[in-house]
C-alpha cells in the first residue's frame, strides 16, 4: 500500500518529467523557428540528402503508431481477452506516437506556414497525398474506437469500429512503404517488398513501445504483470523480431541477386562506413540479436528483460531507418550505368551528411509531445490494463 | 417632390462615379495578372538535342549563362542550387571521356509531377515541367523521385531576385527551359551561350524543325530511357 508521503514524491516526480518533456518540446519549437528564420541551411540536409534525422524520427513514430494497434486488433478482431484490456492504452499509444510524428514531419517542410496549401491541394497521383488523408483518418478512427470502448453505451460499437482500425492501420502503413516503394529510380528504393516490410516491422516496433509504456506503468502502480500475460506478450515480440529480420534479409537478398543492386548493397553491408556500422551493430546486433536473448535465452525473460529488450528494439528500429533513409540517398543515382562520373553537383560520389543539433532537437521535440500526450492522458484516465482474474483464452 | 428626385439622381450619379473609379484600377491590374490571354501550346514540345561530340570539357559557359539569367549564386556547395551542370563521364569498358550538361530532362512522363502532393510540380502544355513557387511547400519528396538529380531546395533565405525567375527560400527549384526568354520568343541562355552550338533547342512536334529534323537523321539517346519517362533532351555521341 502506498503511503501518503510516497503518493506526494511521486506527484512531484510526475510534473518533473512534464516539465523536461515540455522543454524538450520547446527546444523542438526553438529549432523549427531556427530554420525558418535561416532556412535549411542550418541543418546537415544537403541536394543530395534531401531526407534527414528528422524523417528517420518521424517515420519510426508513425510506423510504431499503426504497429501498437496490433495489440488493440489482436483483442478487438481475434478476441484475445488479455489484448482486449489492453487495447485502449494501445490507442492512446498510436495516437500519441501520430501526434508526434506528424509534427516532425510537417514542421521539417521547407514551407511549413502552407500546411493550409497541402490541407486543400491534393494531387491524387501522389502518395504523400494519400498520405495525408491516411494519417487524418487513422487519428479520428482510432478516436472513435477509443470511444466506443470507454464509453459504456458506445460499447456495441466496438468490434465494428476496431475491424476499420484494423483495415485502415494496413492501408497506411503499406501507404508509408509505398512513399519509398515508388522512387523507382533509386536504388535503395524502389521495391514492392517495401510496403510489407513496412507492415512486419511495425508490428515489432509498436509492440517495443507498448512493452516499455506498459512496463512502466505497472511498476508506477507498483503492481506485478501477471506471468502468464508477460510470457504471452514476449514471445509475440519474439516472433515480430523475428518476422522483421526476415522481412529486412529478404529485402537485401533480392537486391544481391540483380548485378545492377549490388554496387549499392555493398556499400550499405560492407563497405558504407558509418551506415554498415549501424546496420549491423545497431539494428542487427542491438536490435534484434541481443532482444532475442533477453527473450528467450533461459532464465532471462523477466518483466525487467523484455522492458530492456523492447528499448535495444527501439535503438535498433532508429538504426534501420537511418541506414535506409539517409544511407539510401547518400548512394548516388545510378544516371549512366557503364561510365564513371563526376560533376560539381555530387555525382558519382557518396553523399555526405552530418545531423545538425536543430534537426535532432526537432525529432525529439517529437518524442517529447508523444510523451506528453501518454504521461498526462494515463494520469487523467483510466488506461491501466484491467485483466479479468483469470485467462479464458 | 422634384427636388427629392434630383437629390436621388445626383446620389445615384455620385455612387456609380465613385464604384467605377474603385473598380477601374482592379480591372486593369486583373489584365495585367492574367498576361497574354493565349497560354502555352499544346501542340508544341520543346526539347533539346545536345551533341556531346561539339561539348568542350572544361568548359562552363552553359553553366555560367544559366546562374546568370536566373540569378542563382554560381556556388557549388552542397547546398547550393545548379540548375545545369557538367558531368565528366568516363566509359569503363572503353576509357573513352565525354563532357555533357544535365539539367531537368523535361519528361513526358515526369516522376516529380506524379509524386507532388500538392500539384506545385506541373507540366506545362508544351511540355515544360515546372514548380509553381507559391504552392510548394518544400517536402522534397520531387528530389527524391528525380532519376537524374535535376532539381535543388533553396536552403538560404534570397536577396536581389531577378523579377523575371521568382524563387524562394524553403521551395524546390530547377531548370524552366528559360521559360521567361521562351515565351518572349528567345531561346534558352544555355543554348545561346554554348560557343560551340552543341546545344539545339526547339519544337520536337513540328517535323520542320532542326531539332526534328537532326533527331531523325542522327543516333540520339534519352538518358535512363529504360524508365520510359519519354524525356524532353536528348543526346547525341553518347
Amino acid at each position: 500500500m502506498p503511503t501518503l508521503a510516497s503518493l506526494h514524491f511521486k506527484n512531484r516526480i510526475y510534473y518533473v518529467l512534464l516539465a523536461v518533456a515540455g522543454l524538450v518540446a520547446t527546444a523542438g519549437m526553438f529549432a523549427v523557428h531556427m530554420m525558418e528564420e535561416h532556412g535549411h541551411i542550418i541543418s546537415g540536409m544537403n541536394n543530395q540528402i534531401v531526407w534527414g534525422m528528422p524523417h528517420v524520427f518521424a517515420i519510426f513514430l508513425i510506423v510504431a503508431a499503426s504497429g501498437v494497434l496490433n495489440v488493440a486488433s489482436i483483442g478487438s478482431v481475434f478476441g484475445k481477452a488479455i489484448y482486449k484490456a489492453r487495447a485502449p492504452l494501445a490507442s492512446l499509444l498510436s495516437l500519441a506516437m501520430l501526434a508526434g510524428g506528424l509534427t516532425v514531419l510537417m514542421l521539417d517542410l521547407g514551407r511549413p506556414d502552407r500546411i493550409i496549401v497541402a490541407a486543400t491541394n491534393y494531387n491524387v497521383t501522389s502518395v504523400f497525398a494519400w498520405n495525408v488523408i491516411l494519417y487524418s483518418g487513422m487519428f479520428s478512427l482510432v478516436i472513435l474506437y477509443l470511444w466506443t470502448m470507454m464509453e459504456r453505451r458506445m460499447n456495441p460499437w466496438n468490434k465494428a469500429a476496431g475491424l476499420a482500425v484494423f483495415v485502415w492501420r494496413f492501408v497506411l502503413t503499406t501507404g508509408t512503404g509505398l512513399i519509398f516503394a515508388f522512387l523507382t529510380a533509386r536504388q535503395a528504393y524502389g521495391s514492392a517488398l517495401l510496403p510489407p516490410m513496412f507492415i512486419v516491422l511495425s508490428f515489432a516496433w509498436g509492440l517495443a513501445v507498448f512493452h516499455v509504456v506498459q512496463s512502466n506503468i505497472y511498476s508506477w502502480n507498483e503492481k506485478v504483470l501477471n506471468p502468464d500475460i508477460l510470457k504471452r506478450q514476449k514471445n509475440l515480440l519474439g516472433i515480430f523480431i523475428i518476422g522483421s529480420m526476415y522481412m529486412v534479409a529478404t529485402y537485401h537478398m533480392t537486391n544481391l541477386y540483380f548485378s545492377h543492386q549490388t554496387g549499392f548493397e555493398h556499400f550499405i553491408l560492407r563497405d558504407g562506413g558509418v551506415y554498415t556500422n549501424l546496420f549491423w551493430w545497431g539494428y542487427v546486433l542491438v536490435g534484434n540479436i541481443l532482444p532475442l536473448v533477453l527473450i528467450y535465452f533461459p532464465g532471462l525473460g523477466k518483466m525487467k528483460c523484455v522492458m530492456f529488450a523492447s528499448l535495444l528494439v527501439v535503438l535498433g528500429a532508429f538504426s534501420l531507418l537511418y541506414v535506409f533513409i539517409i544511407g539510401g540517398q547518400a548512394y548516388p543515382l545510378n544516371i549512366f550505368p557503364g561510365f564513371t562520373v563526376s560533376s560539381t553537383f555530387g555525382d558519382g560520389q557518396i553523399g555526405s551528411y552530418i545531423p545538425s543539433k536543430y534537426e535532432i532537437m526537432l525529432g525529439f521535440g517529437g518524442l517529447a509531445i508523444a510523451f506528453i500526450i501518454t504521461t498526462v492522458s494515463v494520469r487523467v484516465l483510466n488506461f491501466m490494463p484491467q485483466d479479468k482474474p483469470y485467462i479464458s483464452d | 417632390m422634384s427636388d427629392v428626385n434630383s437629390q436621388r439622381r445626383n446620389f445615384l450619379k455620385t455612387s456609380l462615379g465613385a464604384a467605377a473609379v474603385a473598380i477601374a484600377p482592379g480591372m486593369l491590374l486583373f489584365q495585367v495578372a492574367q498576361g497574354k490571354s493565349d497560354g502555352a501550346d499544346a501542340k508544341v514540345r520543346w526539347g533539346m538535342l545536345i551533341d556531346t561530340a561539339q561539348c568542350k570539357p572544361g568548359c562552363n559557359d552553359c553553366v555560367t549563362a544559366c546562374n546568370k539569367e536566373n540569378g542563382l549564386s554560381g556556388g557549388i556547395a552542397v547546398t547550393d542550387s545548379q540548375w545545369i551542370r557538367k558531368i565528366d563521364l568516363k566509359d569503363i569498358s572503353t576509357g573513352r571521356e565525354i563532357s555533357l550538361p544535365m539539367m531537368c530532362q523535361h519528361c513526358e512522363n515526369p516522376p516529380c509531377v506524379d509524386v507532388c502532393p500538392t500539384a506545385a510540380s506541373f507540366k506545362r502544355p508544351d511540355g515544360i515541367v515546372l514548380v509553381d513557387k507559391h504552392r510548394c511547400i518544400g517536402c522534397r519528396y520531387c528530389m527524391m523521385a528525380c532519376p537524374y538529380k535535376a532539381r535543388s531546395f533553396v536552403h538560404e533565405p534570397i536577396h536581389d531576385q531577378n523579377p523575371d525567375v521568382p524563387r524562394g527560400k524553403g521551395t524546390v527549384e530547377s531548370c524552366t527551359f528559360c521559360v521567361h526568354r521562351l515565351d518572349e520568343g528567345t531561346q534558352p541562355a544555355c543554348a545561346e551561350a554554348c560557343p560551340n552550338k552543341a546545344i539545339l533547342f526547339g519544337n520536337l512536334n513540328d517535323p520542320e524543325s532542326e531539332i526534328s529534323k537532326k533527331i531523325h537523321s542522327v543516333a540520339s539517346i534519352q538518358i535512363r530511357a529504360d524508365l520510359q519517362l519519354n524525356t524532353g533532351v536528348h543526346y547525341q555521341g553518347l
